[in-house]
């Protein structure tokens, strides 16, 4: 018998339990659907930071007290360590000498909101007390003014350079530059305006703005607040040098003795990525691990819906062969419907996946991926438990006795 | 093939016509703590192109007997041979080619699929022959025409009348042009016209070179016969020729 007959038998058998067939398909849907779905917006961060969606500018490295903000936040492990003090950074500075290229301290207070004439910002500025080293160590460029300078952190001067989307939202016309905004009801002269530089990790560096530290520390205080020192080294041969003085520098800063370990985190944009590498992987094995789970508990259903199957055709099982049917034909037929069962919850859980993977992506401003080799491994292990789940009941069926089955009621 | 080089011989002693051969056949059903003796001990040399009508009360065995001849059964204990062959020697597989091939079975209760359109169901035996589709639909369609329901290609049994149905269960056993034809009452839900045309296919089968076995309660559909086997609680009361019409 010719294999597109026994495919247009199976096609017509699922569609006479249009229902049953679908909750069968939706169980495997949703193995897949979990485990594609993680891969692809995995995969979409990944494809944005290894093609330079960069937080730091390069040669650059970063202490502080906590590690990134997308690991672990709100670990007391962290969170009891001391802050790093304006007084910390200035013998800090002293310390690495001429060492580094430049030092650039940054402390945060996010979720300000910006006014300039009828028109404000959302509440989620991230505002950024620093100095002038600030357009380097964050990988900004100077679309329209300057960036910070020495003096303006010397004389604690009233002055902002705004980030892209700050810029659009409160000068449409243009022309920032000059003009003063007001920030908790403060006045801040804009000096200049950071070029766009898009987001990633959920955050959006376009939404910054710089104030110089001095200033900040007026404005906002200075109580319960961690300095974030970036440090950038002169060239990429002396990174390794520069980095393990700017260690030893704070240790000392910190008063730690040669026993204690680091009470502070160093990281840069290589262990970004790294530290994102391994976060994924966690997550992977996750989601892994939960689409085994769901799986094998679909491939249960699949059997269980072809016994069912089994037992409700024995009359037409016992008519075919009556007819002449032969076992593998038989066989060939129930292992199809499984087959059919599972693929179809694979390819619809693939497409969902995909996606709902590249809508988060898309929220998380990362690129749109296809993830062909998962997506292709999906299929396959749906195969596998579609003929593997279906085999038991298909050799059932091809085993009855032919006049045992046509007498069933 | 092979097979049938291999049976040469054996054919040559039993008598080359010989198709159907059975000895002391008999049939239990253990149902608990009684036996039903459906069968107790049948003889029966057929040879081929006869044309052969079973008769007896209900219960009798005659359909026993039919699902044995048509290698849907086995029997409890005794011997038979299928064109030479040790049927209780054959594979499941065997079987079922030779059930495909060999033998249009025509069912007392019809057994069509009732998912299935007329023509779908007639062509099941070609599906599994392996005649591609084309070919398989033309001769789907001139069986049904052959027991006149030309009109009735697309209906599913439920949209059948009783009659009709009986003869798209006709028209699935001629379609693959079996050798042997086993009808078990295949006129009984038919009144007496559509009988006699049903009757006169099978004359005319029968006298194309097919083996014909029609169980049947009608003296009058008896007569179409050349040979009538009586069966009596599970033996054979009578076997002699009829005086043909
Ligand atoms: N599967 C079975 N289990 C138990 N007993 C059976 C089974 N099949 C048939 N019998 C018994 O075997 C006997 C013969 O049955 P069979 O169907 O061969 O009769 P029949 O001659 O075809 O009768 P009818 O003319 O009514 O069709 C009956 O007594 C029946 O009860
Ligand atoms: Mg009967």
């Amino acid at each position: 018998m010719l294999l597109v007959e026994t495919i247009v038998m199976a096609w017509r058998s699922l569609g006479a339990n249009k229902l049953r067939s679908a909750l069968t398909v939706a169980g495997i849907m949703i193995g897949i659907f979990s485990v594609i779905s993680v891969m692809t917006t995995i995969a979409a961060l990944q494809a944005s930071i290894e093609t330079g969606l960069t937080y730091l500018g390069s040669n650059i490295f970063q202490l502080s007290k906590y590690p990134l903000n997308f690991s672990v936040v709100g670990d007391s492990r962290f969170k009891n360590r001391r802050n790093i003090s304006y007084a910390d950074y200035l013998r800090f500075s002293r310390l690495m000498g001429t060492e580094a290229g430049l030092i650039c301290p940054k402390v945060w207070d996010n979720g300000q909101q910006a006014v300039f004439g009828g028109r404000k910002t959302n509440p989620n500025l991230e505002l950024c007390g620093t100095n002038e080293g600030f357009t380097t160590a964050n990988d900004f460029q100077i679309e329209d003014g300057r960036s910070l300078s020495k003096e303006d952190v010397e004389f604690s001067r009233a002055v902002c350079v705004v980030g892209q989307q700050v810029f659009q939202r409160l000068f449409p016309q243009g022309g920032a530059v000059g003009q003063t905004i007001r920030i908790n009801e403060r006045k801040y002269e804009v000096a200049g305006v950071f070029a766009s530089k898009g987001g990633a990790f959920g955050s959006n560096d376009d939404n910054t703005v710089a104030i110089p530290i001095t200033r900040f520390f007026q404005d906002f205080g200075s109580k319960n607040r961690t300095i974030y020192l970036a440090v950038e080294a002169r060239n990429q041969l002396v990174y390794e040098r520069t980095k393990g003085l700017a260690i030893g520098a704070l240790r000392r800063v910190r008063g730690l003795r040669p026993e204690d370990p680091n009470d502070f985190e160093i990281y840069s944009n290589d262990s970004l990525a790294a530290a994102f590498r391994s976060i994924a992987g966690i997550i992977r094995i996750g989601a892994f691990v939960i689409s085994t789970v769901a799986l094998i508990a679909a491939g249960v259903g699949i059997m269980n819906i072809m016994l069912v199957s089994v037992t409700e055709r024995t009359r037409e099982i016992g008519i075919r062969k009556a007819l002449g049917a032969r076992q593998r034909e038989i066989r060939r037929q129930f292992l199809l419907e499984a087959l059919f069962l599972s693929l179809f919850g694979a390819f619809s859980g693939i497409v969902l996946g995909v996606a709902a993977g590249n809508v988060l992506a898309a929220w998380l401003q990362a690129q749109m991926v296809f993830p062909w080799g998962w997506s292709l491994a999906g299929i396959l292990v749906c195969s596998a438990i579609g003929i593997g789940f279906g085999f038991y009941p298909a050799q059932k069926a091809a085993s009855l006795d032919p006049i045992e089955a046509l007498r069933y009621e | 093939m092979p097979n049938e080089i291999a049976m040469e011989p054996r054919l040559a002693r039993s008598g080359a016509d010989v198709v159907i051969r059975i000895e002391g056949i008999t049939k239990r059903y253990v149902m608990g703590a009684t036996t039903v003796h459906a069968l107790k001990g049948i003889d029966l040399l057929i040879r081929r192109n006869e044309y052969l009508a079973v008769m007896g009360p209900s219960g009798s065995g005659k359909s026993t007997l039919m699902n044995m001849l048509g290698c849907l059964d086995t029997p409890t204990s005794g011997r038979y041979e299928f064109n030479g062959q040790d049927v209780a020697n054959m594979e499941d597989d065997e079987l079922a080619a030779i059930r495909n091939r060999e033998i249009g079975f025509v069912f007392q209760t019809f057994n069509l699929l009732p998912r299935s359109t007329s023509l779908q169901n007639v062509e099941l035996p070609l599906v599994y022959a392996g005649v591609p589709a084309s070919e398989r639909r033309h001769r789907a369609a001139e069986a049904l025409f052959r027991v006149g329901l030309m009109d009735r290609l697309h209906h599913k049994p439920n949209e059948l009348s009783g009659g009709q149905r009986q003869r798209v269960a006709i028209a699935r056993a001629l379609v693959n042009r079996p050798s042997i034809i086993l009808a078990d009452e295949p006129t009984g839900n038919l009144d007496s016209q559509t009988g006699r045309e049903i009757m006169t296919l099978f004359e005319n089968l029968h006298e194309g070179g097919n083996t014909i076995i029609v169980v049947t309660h009608e003296e009058a559909i008896a007569r179409h016969a050349r040979r009538v086997v009586r069966l009596r609680d599970g033996k054979i009361e009578s076997d002699h020729a009829t005086a043909h019409l």
